[in-house]
């Protein structure tokens, strides 16, 4: 079992990723099939964009097992108010600025839900939220 | 060994100085015994150390001109940069003259096939829309790249042959309805790049190519000008701009950057440069760029006219193609255009495909996960202990590729001399010790 852990600052859509590209190293150098290395990035991806575009900042934590990873976000910031909602696709409270990037397109917990074999997301209106969520290798 | 490769190190003139081992974009190189070494099953043929290398220790191997009197019909094949290197008041019909004057029977440029390649490459992009972006095959140095370091993505290739080998296709085709026996024919073709030799040595997903050898484009350069100087060919008849080929304007741009995406209908990219490829290849597999139809990926700068065996500067060469194609377009006559009769180019579109180009992952650690692991774990370890300077002292390109390899027992944690330094201070390891480890790496310097 290994242990992993990055920070991700709030609005710094320029190293949004970077806990993504070391992940998918960790993976590729671990054998894992390619098909779900891409599952598991897109995923992750999409989850660190979400925390860098709408939280106060927060921490990733990754769990690499032998037959599965367990990805874990933490934020504080405003939170979800109505998660089923932020599940639907094209559902977004992405300000102008973050959709001019590229961002916020309203994608983000449906395609990471369509990607990962399990996913939970707390949430508390003005503490922040929790997405976890597994891929099994 | 995974691959065939066109680049060997000459130990005679290596001098393990580095310059290779921090350029090559795979680490495929490490410094042992003062000499470089290559990793065969890293190493993607893409020349980069035979840029960066200031004593011309990396050779490219290719196949002896006089091969090509084994055959009595003996086709050059050429691509367009072979022709605008040379400076302006050179003619293409001149450098045509010269090139068959070196013994070939015939000298064909290969991007005339570009034209009937592009349709195909249209039709294929229609018939697999579902694959997003749809990646050009036509730099071999990018299909390895994809091959070695971005596995999910070996997918996503475009699975047509490039010009040259439709090329062979068409010559040995016409030859043949000719009454031509096939040990008679011999194609040879004219490289701009390492990767395009090892590649038609040993092609991606198939047994053979149909190229019968292939010369480097350098080495015939020198020929033809030579003859051209010595023979003071040069003269007033001949300086104005006489087009020979029948090659159309868009086909003799193929190979500069843009020349697949202008062609391309929906939206294309074109990138050249492996390090920006590199860089570019980590967003594709995020899936963080979306809606592109088409990637055009170039190993080289400025595409096939920055090639590691091209004489002329890639920025006046490019200059020049332009100009030709310019030129091509104004003089452009419709029923003198190149054309393949239509049993040929049934032929070549029912071979033209490419076998499936697997993956070929140079990262696994070990194929066992939980070895692999293991694995990481000391890695991680030895990271809190490398300096992480990368400054290569250890022979690895930096402390990261070290950690590695000690991981995979290629190397010992002695190779690092930051940490050599620690250790002997604490006693833990002797002057000769010391000596020893730094001969392993740098030899009898």
């Amino acid at each position: 079992m290994m242990n992993f852990e990055y920070p991700v600052q709030a609005g710094d859509f320029t190293n949004a990723g970077s806990a993504s590209s070391s992940v998918k190293k960790t993976l590729k150098q671990l054998n894992v099939d390619p098909s779900i290395i891409k599952r598991v990035v897109v995923a992750l991806y999409e989850a660190e964009v979400n925390v860098v575009a709408h939280s106060h900042g927060g921490t990733i934590y990754v769990v690499i097992d032998n037959d599965k990873i367990a990805i874990k976000l933490e934020d504080k910031g405003p939170g979800i108010p109505d998660i089923d909602l932020a599940m639907t696709v094209g559902y977004s409270t992405a300000s102008p600025q973050v959709r001019e990037m590229g961002f916020g397109a309203g994608m983000g917990l449906p395609n990471i839900k369509h990607n990962v074999d399990y996913l939970d997301v707390k949430s508390e209106v003005n503490v922040g939220t929790i997405v976890e969520m597994i891929v099994n290798f | 060994m995974f691959f065939h490769h066109a680049l060997r190190i000459d130990e005679d003139l290596c001098m393990g100085c580095m310059h290779c081992m921090k350029k090559c974009p795979t680490e495929a190189i490490r410094i042992r015994a003062g000499k470089a070494k290559l990793s065969p099953n890293c190493c993607i043929d893409c020349g980069e150390c035979f840029e960066a290398c200031p004593y011309g220790a990396i050779i490219i191997e290719h196949d002896d001109l006089n091969d090509i009197f084994n055959y009595e019909h003996r086709i050059a094949l050429i691509p367009a940069v072979l022709i605008n290197q040379f400076k302006d008041d050179i003619p293409t019909s001149l450098i045509y003259q010269v090139i068959k004057e070196l013994g070939f029977t015939q000298v064909f440029e290969i991007e005339q096939m570009a034209d009937f390649l592009i349709d195909e490459i249209q039709k294929y992009a229609v018939e697999y829309a579902h694959i997003k972006p749809l990646i050009s095959s036509f730099c071999p140095a990018i299909v390895r790249l994809i091959q070695v370091k971005f596995p999910a993505l070996t997918e996503n290739l475009l699975l047509l042959k490039p010009p040259v080998d439709l090329a062979a296709m068409y010559w040995k085709q016409t030859l043949k309805k000719q009454g031509v026996p096939e040990e008679k024919i011999g194609l040879f073709y004219i490289t701009p790049c390492a990767a395009k030799i090892a590649a038609l040595k040993d092609p991606v997903g198939e047994k053979h190519s149909q190229v019968t050898g292939v010369i480097n484009m350098d080495f015939i350069y020198n020929q033809v000008l030579r003859k051209i100087k010595e023979e003071h060919r040069i003269n007033a008849e001949n300086t104005e701009n006489a087009e020979h080929s029948k090659i159309s304007a868009r086909a003799s741009l193929w190979s500069t950057t843009e020349g697949e995406k202008k062609n391309m209908l929906g939206r294309a990219l074109a990138i050249d440069g492996i390090h920006n490829i590199n860089d570019f290849l980590e967003k594709v597999e995020n899936e963080d760029v979306s809606d592109v139809d088409y990637l055009e990926l170039r190993a080289c700068d400025e595409s096939c006219a920055g090639g590691i065996l091209l004489t002329g500067n890639r920025f006046l060469t490019v200059e020049r193609m332009k100009k030709r194609a310019e030129y091509i377009q104004k003089i452009e006559n419709q029923d003198d255009r190149f054309e393949i009769d239509q049993d040929t180019a049934e032929y070549i579109r029912n071979n033209m495909k490419s076998g499936q180009i697997l993956p070929r992952s140079m990262m696994i650690l070990d194929e066992n996960r939980s070895i692999a692991m293991k694995k990481m774990a000391l890695i991680r370890d030895l990271m809190n202990h490398l300096p992480r300077v990368d400054c290569g002292a250890c022979g690895a390109p930096s402390c990261q590729a070290l950690a590695e390899d000690i991981a995979k027992v290629e190397a010992t944690l002695t190779n690092c001399i930051f940490l050599q330094t620690s250790m002997e201070g604490r006693g833990g390891m002797t002057s000769e010790e010391r000596v020893e480890t730094f001969r392993k790496i740098w030899g009898n310097k």
